[in-house]
Parts: structure tokens; sequence; C-alpha cells
């Protein structure tokens, strides 16, 4: 709770210094402070809870776990990494700067929600300013009309989304007479009603959406390819990891018991998920775009999550979060530093920059999930929850089909910094800090690669 | 804790050699003759007791130890590792190599992961170093190899990544069926494939295989090979054929016929088929391969298809054989390819077409390749005659009802493998002198070591076995 205050709180502070401050580094700086303390509020919280003990806020409506607030800890850190890596490029992205980063604060506030609402409306809540921040981000840049393409399209599409979730809840308020999603009636019956279970089906429609699964991806490519390339970054990474915490809060609190009835209809949007994304990255020219629908497959991967339903999907959710969220924001920020987003753009990178090309091969291969990486570990994880599942031996072996079709695109930037030459142009110099805070986030990807419970500390 | 030094001592080198620049050749020759030293030691003193082992909790919450163990089989294939990176570090020392700080760097890194393959006794660790040896591997070819380098390993790379993957689904099965802390530890791996029904141990038996045969490689899993082979830096192509290959065979005999002994007898035939089939292909196409590089990779497979026959003939007699065939071949191929290398460098030329009359320009090295190429066909008093006579009767002895043909048709592979590689000592050292090269280079002081150290084991192993045997039968 105190994260959720403390962010609203620092959010709006943020937007005043935007009137008051115009020198743009001064605001990076205010803000990267700002996020700091963020941090050290969560951690604060976070040392105040006690061990298996949940808080409940507003009558039930919030329940803290140390769970939520671990998962808050952690994607604070992120975003903390985020803006560290990428500050610079932020605030070359337009004139509004203070916006952008109060914007970030905004959308953890609809992050820190998600991990912990116990009523459907505070879902709703949760996911409406995890999104509308992310609207506005995608079209921040005025002078690009792909920018606002993508902005647009996006907010469309999380219009009806938003709709489809609203109907969800509906029908399942229609059918049960309860908001609260630990007290759903049919918990305890053996027969679910139709209507239940269409809102059930409603609701996979909209989250599907909101984490980008297919068939209702088709948003993700343009609006991650249009939007100015730090964004990008963001709503790939946390946006999406709070996406998903709010997916399978409900889906794992509430409607584990019914599990029977969906989770076929989730293996299939998983198994769709997971081909699309990675045939259609097969095929894509630039790595930007490649990895939007590097993204789409990766959360094919995390879906079985929500598929899942043990403690073990819990704990693969931390680490796969974080794992992508490190590799992707690496990844982003190496990309930042070419001009060129193409393959070729990659064209000799190890010879002129050997670190940029280092990082860089480290976070691909935590992508691709090659062992001694964080990625490995989430992929890991994943599986073994899905086959304590018993009956999706076959889901299994069709992902780690597809992880391998991933390993042929993601090689493709390998390939093209290491064997191939060229003259790949640089935006700017790397100075000595990212170069430091770039072997510094590879580090963090091996580390958790060879010890990754360190993600879950005991009691979570 | 001598066991984690097999593999701290090639991970420092390696790391060093990163950083030595021009140094890097030595600081690899040196690391590799100390893991050399240790590997021995493992072998020649520990495990008259007991095994030596070393577990220390690393996953608790997934079911994984650091856990290394070292028995006999693993205790030879260190040691031949062991044996097998210094005499490759000593071929091509004179010869200009681009950035040879990551050169050998990545090979001694490979030599990590090769080990630690051997080592592990924890599914999960076996898999981290299954991955890790490919890692080097990939980079060597791709950088320092032939023309079409870049499609070649890649596909090599994606062959073995997609078995690492259905071994990965496999093995995260298998440790799913105990609880705890030490879930993945070999023993409890081989309780839980056991006590699986018929059924699932079908499945996971194809998963496992798939993954072991493609890096063995066996027909049809093998086109990556030929490729590779021919494409890598010699010394890559080293340690594919005589090492990376065997962790494809130690698989079979450390994580697939003891954990799913149900499922294997049921599949024996079809594999053995397969396998016998492999040898006979392979025979055939070595023969009419021009590129000599072609050539000896094509028998490569024809010789993994017997031990792999073999292993699942499964009788005792076919089982020693394979270890100390095991071994043999990895001296045998090592080698060959370092001939193959050295007559690569002087005539400038893989083709076979463009050679010839190296008897008479350099006749040291001609006569080294007949030594070699006589262990190679299995000649009595070369060190390949005893490995494939155990593996022959072994077939033979087998429960399957097909043995006999088994036996007949892999025989006839024997027979083509004399007609290719003499035709290829005819071609290399006899006739006219084609290559258009008149003086050919005597071999260096590093050249002469390592073919002295490589003959003599083939000599020696040849006429006195028993050293071999009382190791890998500890």
């Amino acid at each position: 709770m105190k994260a959720i205050i403390a962010a609203t709180i620092l959010g709006i502070i943020m937007m005043y210094v935007g009137f008051v401050v115009k020198e743009k580094k001064t605001i990076l700086s205010i803000a990267t402070i700002l996020f700091v303390a963020l941090l050290g509020v969560n951690v604060w919280e976070l040392n105040t809870m006690k061990i298996g003990v949940t808080e409940s806020f507003f009558n039930y409506q919030l329940l803290i776990s140390p769970y939520s607030v671990w998962f808050n800890t952690l994607m604070t850190a992120a975003t903390l990494l985020y803006v560290l890596l990428m500050g610079n490029d932020i605030i070359r992205v337009g004139k509004h700067v203070g916006e952008y980063f109060a914007l970030f604060f905004f959308i953890l506030v609809g992050t820190f929600i998600l991990t912990s609402y116990n009523n459907m409306l505070l879902m709703f809540i949760g996911i409406e300013i995890l999104s509308i921040p992310q609207y506005i981000l995608s079209g921040s840049d005025k002078r690009s009309l792909k920018s606002s393409e993508a902005s647009l399209k996006y907010f469309l599409m999380g219009a009806f989304s938003t709709g489809i979730l609203l109907m969800g809840i509906t029908l399942i308020y229609g059918a049960t007479g309860e908001f609260n999603i630990s007290k759903f009636s049919f918990m305890q019956l053996e027969h679910i009603n139709p209507m239940v279970l269409t809102g059930i089906l409603f609701l996979i429609v909209s989250f599907a959406f909101k984490v980008s699964a297919a068939p209702m991806h088709f948003w993700t490519a343009d609006v991650y390819d249009g939007s100015p390339t730090p964004f990008t970054a963001f709503m790939a990474t946390v946006g999406k990891a709070a996406a998903f915490v709010g997916f399978i809060r409900l889906f794992h609190t509430s409607f584990a018991s019914v599990s029977d009835s969906w989770q076929l209809v989730l293996a299939i949007i998983t198994a769709a998920t997971l081909f699309i994304g990675n045939i259609t990255a097969v095929f894509q020219q630039s790595v930007k775009r490649m990895l939007a629908y590097s993204s789409i497959a990766q959360a094919g991967f995390m879906l079985f999550a929500v598929i899942s339903v043990t403690a073990l999907a819990w704990q693969g959710l931390v680490i796969y979060s974080v794992a992508y969220t490190i590799a992707t924001l690496g990844m982003f920020a190496v990309l930042l530093k070419l001009k060129d987003y193409t393959f070729d753009g990659f064209n000799g990178l190890a010879k002129k920059e050997p670190l940029l090309a280092f990082v860089a091969t480290i976070f691909i291969f935590s992508l691709a999930g090659i062992p001694l990486t964080a990625g490995f570990m989430a992929k890991f994880m994943m599986l073994q929850a899905a086959m304590s599942q018993g009956n999706l031996m076959w889901l299994v072996i069709f992902a780690l089909l597809m992880a391998a079709v991933s390993a042929f695109y993601y090689f493709k930037v390998i390939i093209a910094m290491y064997f191939k030459t060229g003259d790949p142009q640089l935006v700017v110099e790397v100075s000595s800090t990212d170069k430091i805070l770039l072997a510094l986030t590879a580090l963090l990807v091996i580390l958790i690669g060879v010890v990754p419970q360190i993600l879950l500390p005991a009691g979570i | 804790m001598i066991l984690v030094f097999l593999l701290l001592i090639p991970f420092l080198a390696g790391v060093v050699s990163f950083l030595a620049k021009d140094a890097a050749k030595n600081v690899a020759l040196f690391g590799s003759l100390c893991s050399l030293a240790v590997s021995a030691y493992v072998a020649i003193f520990c495990g008259t007791e007991q095994v030596p082992s070393i577990s220390i909790p690393w996953m608790p919450t997934i079911g994984a130890q650091f856990s290394l163990s070292a028995d006999g089989l693993t205790a030879m294939l260190c040691l031949l590792t062991g044996i097998i990176f210094p005499v490759t570090l000593l071929i091509n020392r004179n010869k200009n190599i681009e950035n040879p700080a990551a050169y050998y760097g990545l090979i001694m890194l490979s030599q990590v992961g090769l080990m630690g393959v051997f080592l592990a006794a924890d599914a999960l660790l076996f898999y981290f170093f299954w991955e890790l040896a490919l890692i080097p591997v990939y980079f060597l070819s791709s950088l320092w190899g032939g023309e079409r380098r870049i499609a070649v390993t890649f596909k090599f790379f994606v062959y073995t990544f997609v078995g690492s993957l259905m071994m990965l689904a496999a093995l995260i099965y298998l440790s799913m069926q105990t609880n705890g802390v030490n879930a993945m530890s070999w023993d409890n791996i081989i309780a839980a494939g056991k006590a699986l029904p018929l059924m699932q141990q079908h499945i996971i038996f194809w998963l496992l295989f798939v993954a072991f045969a493609i890096k063995m490689p066996i027909f049809p899993f093998h086109t990556w090979q030929p490729d590779a082979y021919e494409q890598a830096p010699t010394q890559v192509t080293i340690i594919l054929s005589a090492l990376m290959v065997k962790m494809g065979i130690y698989a079979v005999l450390r994580w697939l016929i003891p954990v799913l002994p149900e499922a294997t007898a049921f599949w024996a035939d079809l594999v053995m088929t397969l396998a016998i089939f492999g040898i006979v292909y392979a025979s055939l196409l070595a023969m009419v391969q021009t590129n000599i590089k072609r050539l000896v990779a094509y028998s490569s497979i024809a010789h993994m298809g017997l031990m792999c026959a073999a292993a699942f003939a499964n009788t005792d007699l076919s089982n020693h054989g394979l270890l100390v065939q095991m071994f043999n071949h990895g001296i045998n191929i090592t080698a060959m390819w370092v001939i193959v290398n050295m007559v690569e460098q002087r005539y400038g030329t893989q083709d076979l077409k463009k050679m010839g009359g190296l008897a008479n320009t350099a006749p040291a090295i001609a006569i080294a390749l007949v030594i070699i190429s006589f262990a190679n066909i299995a000649l009595p008093l070369t060190n390949g005659f005893i490995g494939e006579f155990m593996l022959f009767t072994g077939i033979f002895q087998s429960a399957s009802q097909y043995h006999i043909i088994f036996m007949v048709v892999a025989g006839l592979g024997i027979i083509l493998g004399a007609v290719y590689t003499l035709s290829m000592v005819q071609k290399v050292a006899y006739g006219e002198n084609n290559s258009g090269v008149a003086t050919v280079a005597k071999m260096n002081g590093a050249e002469w070591v390592a073919v002295i150290i490589l003959v003599a084991f083939i000599i020696v192993l040849g006429v006195f076995p028993q050293p071999l045997l009382d190791l890998v039968l500890l």
C-alpha cells in the first residue's frame, strides 16, 4: 500500500517538476532520484511484511501479500534500470520530458494494483491505469506519423479490449453477484454456470489482448515498431509483465477450480502465440520489429504460467518477467545506440564496439534460452510448471520446437555482429557509463542464470 | 574437489588466453597440459577404493545440485579430452591466426563444456554443459572456418539445439517424478525412468535419443556433420570429431540405456538397423569423395554407427569393447586429422585429385599416414583392432534375433572402410604428384611431437590394451 501511495504522489510531483524545471538533464536526474526513492519505499514495505501474512485494505479490495510486494519491488528496480540505461534516449524523444517520467510512475501504480487487487473492479482500474499512459507514450513523438498511428491504433484496440473486459466482469457479476475474486460461488460448486463460462472467455480475450497473445496480437508489431524506441522497450517489458501478473492473479485465485473448462482454450492460444510470434519474427528485416514479434513469442512462454495452476507457476512468472525484462531492456539499449535498426545495421559491430556486441550476445542468449543465462532458467521454470499439469506435454514439446525456431532469428543478430563485415553507424559515442551499465546488466543476466533463487526469497 | 579442477583449469586458461593477446597460444597449451596432468591423476590414482565425487546444493527449489562424479567411463573420457587438447594445440603452431587470443580462449572454453558433460552427475548440470560445449565451437567454426562456414555452422547449431531442447523436455519430465533437493541427480533420474510406465518410456526414449543421435551423429540425423567437419578449422574439427561426438555416445551409455531399460530393449533393433545402415551408407559415400576432409568425415560417421550399434546390443562384451573403442577412436581420428591438416597445408588443397607422391617428397608423413590408416581400418596390432573385435563379437552375441544380419552388414562396412581408406592413402602418398608443389616441407618439431604421441598410443594400445581395459572396468 505504501508503494501505491508513493508512486502516485511521486508521479504527480514529477508532472510539476516538468513545469518548473526546463533543463532536460536536470529532469532526468530528478526522475532517477525519485525512482530510487520509490524503490526504497518498496524495500521498506517488503521489510515490514511478515512471511505468509497478507494485509487487506479497503474492505478486502486490495490484498497485499509478500509476493505482490516482491513483484512490485522487482518491477520498480527494472524501471530504475531502464531509466539508467536509456535515460538519455528518453529525454531525446520530445519536449515534455517531465511527463514521460510521470507516466512511468503511473504505469507502476497500475502494476502495483494488478499485483494485489482482490476485486474485479479494482482489477479493471489497475488495467486502465496501466494502459492509458502507454497509449500516450506510444504517441509521444508527435513529429512522426508512425508514432501517431501507433498511438491511435493502440488506443482503439485497447478500448475494444476494455469493453470486452467489462463485459466479462459484468457476466461473472451477473452470475454470482460478487466482485470479490476469492468469493465466487462457483468455486464451491460442481457445475459451472454458462454465464460464468462466457465471462471467463471474455476475460481471456481481453487479457490476451493486453499481453499480446495470438490471435489478439495484431496491434503489437505496429505499435512497438511505431512508438519511440525507448518507450517500446518499456511497454514490451514492465508493461507486459504487469499485465501477466494481473492475468495469473485472477485466473489462479478465482478460476483454478474450474480450470478444466478454460485450460484448453488458453493452451491453444499459447500454441498459436508461440507459432505466430516465432514464425513471423523469422521474416523480419528490422531488429526492432523482430523484437516486437519476439515479445509476442515470449508472451507465449509466459502464458504457461497462467495455464499451469500450481505454485511453481507463480515463481516461474517472477523469474520469467525479470529475465525477459532485463534481456529485452539490454537489447533495446544496444539497439538505441545504432542508427540503422535493420540486421545489416549490426554488421561488423563486434569489430567496432566489442563490448556492445558482447553484451548484446549475452542478452540474445538469454532471450533464446541458452543455459547460464537468466532466460534459460525462466524457460525451465515455465516448462516445469506446465509439465506438472500432466496433460500438457504436447504443448511443452511444441514450445521447445518454437524455441529452436527462435534461435534462428535471434542468432541472425549475432551472425551480423560477429561474422559479417560492415561499418555500423552509431547515433552517439558509447560513453564509459553506458558501457559499465550494460556490462552490469549482462552480469545480472548471468547471475540470475546461475543462481535463480536470488529472485525467489523465502516466503514469497 | 580434484574434479572441480578439471573444469576450473581450462576455464582459467580460457579467460587468461582472452587477455593474453599474442601469448594466447602458449597459455592455452600450458593450460591444456595442466588439465592433462589432473585428468591423468584422476584416471590413475582415483577410484581404486571409491569413485571421486563432489556435490554442492545449487538450486534446491528445482532439485538441482552441482554434482560431479568420475567413474571409470568418465575418467577415461576426461583422460581422452586431456590428451586430445594439447595434441590439437601442437599442430598449426606456425600458422598465423587472426585474433589468436579469442581463438585459443574459445578452444579452452570448449574444453570446460566437454569435461563438464562427462563429469556431471546431475541432469540440469549435464544439460548446462551440453549446451555450453556447443557455444564456443559455434563461434570458432563461424569465425575461422572455410568459405561456407556461416551457413554450415548455423545448420550444425540449429540441429544440436533442437536435439538439446528435446532432451531438456525429457530431463524435466524425469526429474518431476521425484521431489526433494536432489531430484535431478543421476540416481534419482534412473530410479524415475525405471519406474515409468512403458508408454511414457517410449516418448522419453525418443526425446532423449534424437538429441544424442544428432550429436553422434546417427543416420538419418547426420546431415550437418560432413559440412561442419569440412568447413571448421582443423583444430576445431578434431574437437568435434574426437570429443564432441563422444558426448553423444557417452550420453547414450549414461543417460539413456540405464534410465529407460525397457524402452531401450524395445527399440534396440530399430536403432541398430539405423546405425548399421548408416555404416554402409557413410562408407559408400566416403568412397566417392574427392575432398579429403569430407572423406574422413564420412568415415567418422561409419565408426560412430558401429559404436552406437554396439551400445544398443548391450552385452557385456560390446559394452567393454565400446569403452575401449571410444578411447581408441578418439586417438585415431585425431591422428587422421593431424595428418590431413599437414597434407592440406603442404599441398594447399583439400582435393584428393591434386595430391600424390607424398611417399617420395615427405616419407615421414607418408609412413605416419599409413600407420594411422591401418589403425582406422582396425588392422591387428593397432589399437583399432581390439576395440572393433570386441564390438563385433558383442553385436554377434546380442539378444536381437537379427544379430547375424547386423554383424554381416556391419562387417561389410569394415571392408568398405578398408577400400576408401587405402584408396585415400594411395591417392595421397603414392602415384603421380599432381599437386604442382615440388618440394614439401618436412614435419616441424611440434608436429613430430603430436604424431609420435598419437602413433605411440596406436601401437602400444594395439599390442598391450590391458591398462585401458583396467581403467574403464573399474
